[in-house]
């Protein structure tokens, strides 16, 4: 490849490879398909160079460089596994042990410690800090609401006080007194408890800061990682569930460049525990002689179509800005040319920004998929305006909690469908109710208040007959003769895609894990 | 020498000229000894020609490293399109080094006067004077010398009628070694904790707040005083030896001397005049070793200290460095496992703890030391050492580290008899748990 004015091509174990003027080697090393082994250097936060477990041979420098400062230069020659530099890391790792306990069997971190995996790739197989010499102590310290801080652990890679001044604008932590009595420190009259502090979390290379939700909960092995999007709000930060054994245990962020880079707030964190509820609805249920009776899918799907063919007025649907874009795409379709759509979003007075990444925030508007909801022609009610649902010959409700006024508009419709996880007290009027899924047991897509259309994937089973909304809803239609119904999630975004022309030319492949904008690009956040 | 004694008739006193004349502290004393005059002249000149004059005089930086002055001046931003800086490094916290100290005591305003000169050279109208916190007189004398020097001003909106800026602060230090690294030092001056900055950028690219800086040590301003007033080639004749290294150097002498102190001699100058006729040893000792340079540099033995001529060439031909002129003598007596240790323990506790190789290292290196003076050490301790001196050189973002391992390597390398007295129970431990 030849040298454009912006790019610059350097060989890095033997890879040619190009990359943008001002790159870093340890940069262009990841795209030459190499890892340069690294603590204290993250992509989101300025870079410290003070681990030194980056260093590499460059062909004509006399010293070895670390490849998180180095810029490229064009037609560097750059040895990654040189044997100094090599040699150079195996004595960090060294260094790095000698203070650090071997505490692994109870460590949180262990099995995704990059601590471990350096040391597992690169380091001695036997220290020589011999058993005469004591470790350095320092008591565990409770920094925040959700983090932890165990000094003796700590590498001093100072990711964690980066991230709190120049990404999190509040500068509250340090590194305390010099030498090996070093240890981070935290304002005294602070408290780690920043709306994003939880990242720190994440970004301590080892065992160092972690999570009080998580402490002691799973080992890192046993987890099942599934990527996702967080339902906080209408950020849509890109997280992965983790589950172990069916139980939801974590959400942590994954990146992406455009929406959360590697971050994602305490409050999206923090908020999986009703993922786990136990108090689900496990099979459809149909009124029988006054009561609600359990019955198979095909009974359900066909009195609630017999319900909604039959209806002499508007057939409402009630949506939760939670729902997946094909149940939403869906409950539309089912209603026909009666439909009315709302739904309802709760608004807090402020949002909260990570100041570092501009466009990122906690946002005020508490759903993922509120953006969905209006494209697809859902507006949004206010209390006062839902007694209009009374007037409707059948109400749908799709995951609504039916909380607050909702509640009595529905009581007095004529006919309620409902589709939902759990059985609100306010549901058991219904004619009609579908269990369905909850995001972390289906596959599905949002609408960041952005227009960016990202995917979800099912993290977990779902329980007794519970399916997916989108399934139920595309089963409705197709009995009331509304088209096919779709089999998979992906079927059903498709009959989207093509119902819908905000969603043309997408797809499940195009949107990928990256997701990908609404055709028309106006940020939805606009509409409110 | 100075204060308190006279000078040696060896010494060839340019800097220490007026040490222990307490006329001279003052503005109107040093004005009769032709203070000020070379300000005038600097001012009279260009900065380009300023520069050009003192690269020809073949000054070299006194801090340690020996980088030549004029070329670090040339570094600065020709066109001026931001504010620049220059900060004067009297951070001065090596073991066995104190000749800032005393020019700053004695001399305070020939201090300000190569500031303001420099400050013209590299187009800065402010300039830090960063003095070591536990400098306690020094800095006195250096702020009232600056009272003064604005008082009759010499400094201030317009520096000696000649309608320039020049205005300088004293930053006093608040107890780190470390901070007498220049990038240290930059962070320091912006409140920030005191640690060592990863190159490039350079300072005279961004230094202090990020601005053009250039960061000098004392000996080096003072002597562009002297440069300007009796010329380049004069300073560039001061040479005994190789002519890369011109003019006078301090030497603190310390340790086992019966006169210890400031000396001043030319560069070349040999080392053994400097120990043996000059400071002298005690009486009835003989000498062992020295390092030349300050605690940081690597230890010589007799034959090699015999052999050195004081100049950076000189020194790193016998195995050593000038460093910043701290000559620390041991006879005889020294027992140098114990006095390494010492040092170690220094940087051990002066490192800023940024760098893995530095804060695990020097610690270790000190706990090694202190069992083997503990009577447990083992044979694979020393090569032990040895290794973890190579990790500890050449991989950190300064040279603490370095300066930690050098004379551990070293004396290792040449006293390793009396390393090994102490593994082996010949010597009895003189500390008592490890």
């Amino acid at each position: 490849m030849a040298d454009s004015q912006d790019l610059v091509t350097l060989t890095i174990e033997g890879a040619e490879v190009s990359v943008p003027k001002g790159t870093t080697i340890l940069e262009a090393a990841k795209q030459a398909g190499v890892l340069v082994p690294h603590y204290c250097y993250h992509p989101s936060l300025p870079v410290a160079g003070v681990c030194r477990m980056c260093l590499v041979r460059i062909e004509g420098q006399p010293k070895l460089q670390i490849a998180c400062a180095t810029p490229v230069a064009p037609g560097q020659v750059v040895n990654v596994f040189d044997t100094q530099a090599v040699e150079a890391r195996k004595g960090v790792l060294e260094f790095l042990l000698i203070n650090h306990p071997l505490d692994c069997p109870i460590c949180d971190q262990a099995g995704e410690c990059e601590l471990q995996d350096y040391v597992f790739r690169e380091g001695r197989a036997r220290t020589r800090y011999t058993p005469t010499f004591a470790k350095r102590f320092n008591p565990v310290e409770d920094f925040g609401p959700d983090v932890l801080y165990v000094p003796n652990r700590c590498i001093l890679c100072t990711r964690c006080v980066r991230f709190m001044d120049h990404a999190a604008g509040e500068p509250v932590l340090n590194v305390s007194e010099r030498g090996d009595r070093a240890f981070i420190g935290i304002h005294p009259e602070h408290r780690l408890d920043h709306a994003w502090s939880g990242n720190v979390v994440d970004l301590c290379p080892v065992g160092s800061l972690i999570s009080k939700d998580f402490l002691h909960k799973a080992r890192a092995w046993e987890l099942d990682k599934t990527a996702s999007v967080c339902t906080g709000c209408s950020q849509g930060c890109n997280i992965g569930i983790e589950t172990r054994q069916n139980v939801v245990v974590r959400l942590r962020p994954r990146p992406n460049a455009v929406v959360n880079r590697y971050f994602m707030c305490d409050h999206g964190r923090l908020s999986y525990r009703w993922m786990n509820r136990g108090d689900r609805i496990e099979a459809p249920l149909v009124r029988q002689d006054g009561g609600l009776t359990a019955c198979n899918w095909d009974e359900a799907i066909r009195q609630a179509a017999e319900l909604v063919a039959g209806a002499g007025g508007d057939v409402a649907v009630l949506a939760s800005p939670g729902a997946s874009t094909e149940a939403l795409y869906l409950a539309r379709e089912a209603a026909g040319s009666r439909f009315r759509g709302m739904f309802r979003v709760e608004r807090v007075a402020e949002e909260r920004p990570l100041p570092g990444v501009p466009g990122l925030a906690l946002r005020a508007e508490r759903a993922p998929n509120v953006a969905g909801a209006t494209r697809l022609g859902y507006g949004e009610c206010r209390d006062e305006q839902l007694a209009d649902l009374g007037t409707a010959a059948v109400v749908i409700v799709v995951g609504d909690r039916l909380e607050g006024a909702a509640a009595a508009a529905v009581a007095s419709a004529a006919h309620l469908i409902y589709l939902g996880a759990v059985l609100p007290e306010a549901a058991r009027g219904a004619t009609v109710i579908f269990p369905v899924t909850t995001v972390a047991e289906e596959d599905g897509t949002f609408v960041n208040r952005d227009g960016r259309v990202q995917r979800y994937f099912q993290a977990k089973s779902s329980p007794g007959m519970a399916r997916p909304a989108w399934w139920a809803l595309g089963e409705l239609a197709a009995e009331l003769g509304r088209g096919p119904a779709p089999a998979t999630a992906a079927e059903a975004f498709d009959a989207l895609a093509a119902g819908v022309p905000a969603f043309g030319g997408l797809s499940y492949d195009v949107l990928g894990l990256q997701g990908a904008l609404l055709a028309t690009g106006a940020p939805a956040g606009a509409s409110v | 020498m100075g204060y308190p004694h006279q000078p040696h008739a060896k010494e060839t006193v340019v800097l220490s000229q007026y040490f222990g004349d307490p006329e001279a502290r003052t503005y109107a004393g040093w004005v009769k000894r032709g203070g000020y005059e070379a300000l005038k002249t600097a001012y009279g000149m260009t900065p380009a020609a300023l520069v050009d004059l003192v690269k020809e005089s073949g000054l070299r930086g006194r801090g340690g490293a020996g980088f030549p002055t004029g070329m670090k001046w040339s570094f600065m931003p020709r066109e001026k399109t931001k504010p620049h800086y220059l900060c004067c490094n009297a951070d001065e916290s090596e073991p066995g080094t104190f000749k800032d100290r005393e020019v700053m005591r004695w001399t305070p305003h020939a201090l300000i006067e190569g500031c303001a000169i420099a400050m013209h050279a590299i187009q800065a109208e402010v300039g830090y004077i960063y003095i070591r916190g536990e400098f306690t007189e020094p800095i006195r004398v250096m702020q009232a010398a600056l009272n003064e020097a604005y008082r009759e001003g010499v400094l201030g909106a317009n520096a000696l009628g000649s309608g320039r800026k020049a205005d300088i602060w004293i930053h006093r230090g608040a107890g780190a070694y470390i901070c007498g690294e220049e990038t240290a030092l930059m962070n320091s001056i912006e409140g920030k904790r005191g640690n060592p900055r990863i190159r490039p950028p350079f300072p005279a690219q961004a230094g202090v707040f990020s601005l053009p800086t250039t960061v000098n040590n004392v000996e080096t301003l003072a002597a562009v005083g002297p440069i300007l007033r009796k010329g380049a080639a004069w300073y560039k004749g001061l040479s005994l030896s190789n002519p890369k290294s011109t003019g006078t150097k301090l030497f603190s002498v310390c340790g086992h001397v019966a006169r210890p102190g400031n000396y001043e001699v030319t560069m070349g100058f040999p080392l053994k005049d400097l120990i043996y006729d000059m400071a002298g040893l005690r009486p009835g000792r003989t000498l062992k070793a020295c390092q030349p340079g300050g605690s940081s540099v690597p230890i010589i033995n007799r034959e090699e200290t015999e052999a050195c001529l004081l100049d950076y060439e000189g020194c790193v031909a016998q195995n050593t460095m000038l460093g910043s002129g701290g000559l620390i003598v041991y006879d005889d007596t020294a027992d140098m496992v114990y006095q390494i240790m010492r040092l170690a323990k220094f940087y051990a506790h002066e490192s800023c703890a940024q760098c893995t190789q530095c804060r695990e290292g020097t610690a270790w290196t000190v706990r090694i030391l202190e069992r083997m003076l503990s009577g447990k050490g083992t044979m694979q301790d020393l090569d032990l050492l040895l290794d973890l001196g190579e990790q500890m050189t050449g991989k950190t973002i300064c040279v603490l580290s370095d300066s930690c391992a050098a004379p551990v390597a070293s004396g290792i390398k040449r006293f390793r008899g009396e390393f090994e007295a102490y593994i082996t129970g010949a010597r009895k431990p003189v500390l008592a748990v490890a």
